[in-house]
Order: structure tokens, then C-alpha cells, then sequence
């Protein structure tokens, strides 16, 4: 991965506190997997930034190096890391995705 | 770019072998699966190192021959 995507990305997930790297937007999502994320990130009504990896080839595959991820979509709330599209379902389902907003004092719908 | 069933689970059971797994091909067009992962291996690890010894089971197949596998693992 290039010294420019990797600042890229650092620069997406210090300054948006929840990131979600996706394919499409969250208006436009062009991928079932994106689209459920981001809906559940609506639900909560978090305010969330939705990166587009399709519209950079080298930020499609750098984001799945940067986080030793193959897949997308991504999940980074506060800079870290917190999973793709299956764990992050989960989470939500099992109500820890609320708690890891609360601890991180994210404002979401209770 | 679609994979036998057969040959996911294969992979799993390489990197695992005490795993049980149960696999769906949901869409019956041998690029959507839905897997379910249970082994001993998972014990103490976070979800996001449990899903990645799936992923790295299938020896970086994911996101390339195969375009989707929803994975769940459990601990046993």
C-alpha cells in the first residue's frame, strides 16, 4: 500500500469518529452488504461518514491490507477497527454495537 | 470465480480441525455461502480474531474466487 492511501485512510478514521468503508454511498449503496450496514448505522441514527472504495482502486485494496481485512464493508468507530459485515450484524443484534457506541460516548438513538 | 462447497469446507477443516461447520449456499449459485463455525480454537479470541482464522483458512480466496461468505463463528 502507498504512503498516500495509507494517510488516506488515517485521515478518514481520526477525523469522522465512525467510519464505514463501503461500496457505493450510503444514499446510493451498490453492494447488499454495504446497504445493511449502513441502514443499521441509520436506524441508530449515528452520524457516520460513508467512504466509497469503488471510486479508488488503490483505497479498495488498501483498506483490506490497512486492516488485515478481506472484505468490505469496514466498520472503524474512534480508529478502531470493529469488524465487517457479519460480526457487525451480530453486534447489532445482540445489542453490543450500542454498548461499544455508549462506551466510546458516541450519540445514537437508545 | 465460484467455489464448491465442498472445497470451503475442506479448507476450514485444514485450518481447524476439530471445527464442526455447517455450510449454505444461499443464492444456489456457488458464489453466496453462509457458514456457521464452531471449534474449540475460538475460545478466548474476539470475533474479529475468530473470523479471521476462517478467512485465512481459505488462504486468501475471500474476496476473490469467492465474493461472499457470511461467516458465524461459536466457541465450543
Amino acid at each position: 500500500m502507498d504512503q498516500e492511501t495509507k494517510d488516506l485512510i488515517n485521515n478518514e478514521i481520526t477525523n469522522n469518529e465512525v467510519c464505514l468503508f463501503m461500496k457505493g454511498t450510503p444514499d446510493a449503496p451498490q453492494c447488499g452488504f454495504s446497504m445493511a450496514i449502513s441502514n443499521m448505522l441509520k436506524i441508530l441514527e449515528v452520524k457516520y461518514k460513508g467512504i466509497n472504495v469503488l471510486e479508488t482502486q488503490s483505497l479498495r485494496e488498501g483498506i483490506k491490507k490497512f486492516s488485515d481485512w478481506p472484505t468490505i464493508p469496514q466498520v472503524y468507530i474512534k480508529g478502531e477497527f470493529i469488524g465487517g459485515c457479519d460480526i457487525v450484524k451480530e453486534m447489532y443484534e445482540n445489542g453490543e454495537l450500542k454498548k461499544i457506541l455508549e462506551n466510546k460516548g458516541i450519540n445514537f438513538k437508545k | 470465480m465460484a467455489m464448491d462447497l465442498k472445497e470451503i469446507e475442506t479448507l476450514i477443516k485444514e485450518a481447524l480441525p476439530d471445527a464442526i461447520i455447517e455450510i449454505q449456499d444461499l443464492a444456489g449459485d456457488g458464489n453466496h455461502y453462509s457458514a456457521t463455525v464452531t471449534s474449540g480454537e475460538f475460545s478466548g479470541k474476539s470475533k474479529i480474531e475468530q473470523h479471521k482464522l476462517v478467512y485465512n483458512s481459505l488462504k486468501g480466496k475471500m474476496g476473490n474466487e469467492l465474493h461472499a461468505l457470511a461467516i458465524k463463528t461459536k466457541e465450543q
